[in-house]
């Protein structure tokens, strides 16, 4: 119970986001949440009460796994890459082999997000592959 | 004066047999507790009664067990309410499940991929960070190796 009660602020900030599915257990002293949240502002300020409450993650004993909803609606998604260009790979995964790339910046058409990590997509020159999903953000227009 | 004192005699013990004509509390408590002995699962179940009103304490498993000694309760003779209580224990959450060396090491290359001074080890289920990283990439890195179902991650990253 040690665990939840120092992460108490961010329990109940998940709870007040509306978190949907959400989970909080503790296990070998690790506390485990995962829950879901409506959009993007709202799991940044969850990771930054986890940042306030352990400055740079290095306790180790919390796994914070809070997902952002992607409305179904949502057929574009924008290339957010620190500069360069995105790859786009044959499968999900660094190991296959890259099949096209995607430039910074550039808003690509989103096919489906069956895998958390790796996202289809497919380029305005038709290309279709795998992207990873840190570097996509939903566009909704 | 005699008549008046007979009179309230009279109202005395027409009230004393009205009265004793409906079933006492501590009567109709033990009813309860024996027509809810039959329901399965309700025997954390605590009943009061007061003035024919019958509040139901305790806690149990489902909705159905709870509404099912309410409803027994209702059906005793002298029980003019009932006042449920009662409190539903949530089912235990099912136990946090961690992803396979196998899996978490492919998820892990991936997500550490682009963070060049990142080295990651995994071992049963634990993710090892060392290395170097901006203070900005850690919470994006942070999110990725979460997303995997890790055991946890030991961050012994230095941040610049």
């Amino acid at each position: 119970m040690a665990v939840q009660d120092k992460y108490k602020e961010l329990i109940d900030a998940a709870t007040a986001a509306g978190a949907t599915d959400l989970q909080v257990r503790e296990q070998d002293n690790v506390l485990y949440i995962d829950g879901t949240v409506s959009t993007g502002a709202a799991k940044d300020e969850l990771w930054a009460i986890y940042d306030k409450i352990d400055p740079n993650f290095t306790s180790g004993d919390l796994v914070l796994n809070v997902n952002v909803t992607v409305d179904a609606a949502v057929t574009k998604v924008k290339v957010i890459t620190e500069s360069s260009n995105l790859n786009i790979r044959k499968g999900p995964g660094t190991d296959q082999p890259i099949v096209g790339k995607a430039a910074h910046h550039e808003i690509i058409t989103l096919v489906n997000k069956s895998n958390d990590q790796w996202w289809l997509v497919r380029t305005n020159d038709g290309e279709e592959g795998y992207s990873y999903s840190r570097y996509l953000e939903p566009v909704t227009e | 004066m005699k008549v008046t004192n007979r009179l309230f005699l009279l109202i005395f013990a027409i009230s004393v047999a009205f009265v004793s004509c409906k079933p006492k509390d501590a009567d109709i408590k033990t009813a309860i507790e024996q027509a809810i002995a039959a329901i399965p699962d309700a025997s954390n179940a605590v009943i009061a009664v007061k003035d024919g009103v019958a509040t139901i304490t305790g806690e149990f498993k489902d909705d159905a067990t709870k509404a099912a000694v309410e409803t027994a309760a209702k059906a005793v003779k002298g029980v003019k309410s009932v006042v449920n209580n009662g409190t539903v224990t949530p089912p235990p959450p099912p136990p946090v499940t961690i992803s396979a060396d196998d899996a978490l090491i492919k998820g892990v290359n991936d997500a550490v991929k682009d963070f060049t001074k990142v080295k990651a080890d995994v071992k049963g289920g634990v993710v090892t960070l060392t290395g170097e990283i901006k203070k900005a990439s850690l919470p994006k890195l942070m999110q990725s190796l979460m997303a995997l179902k890790p055991k946890k991650v030991d961050n012994k990253l230095t941040v610049k």
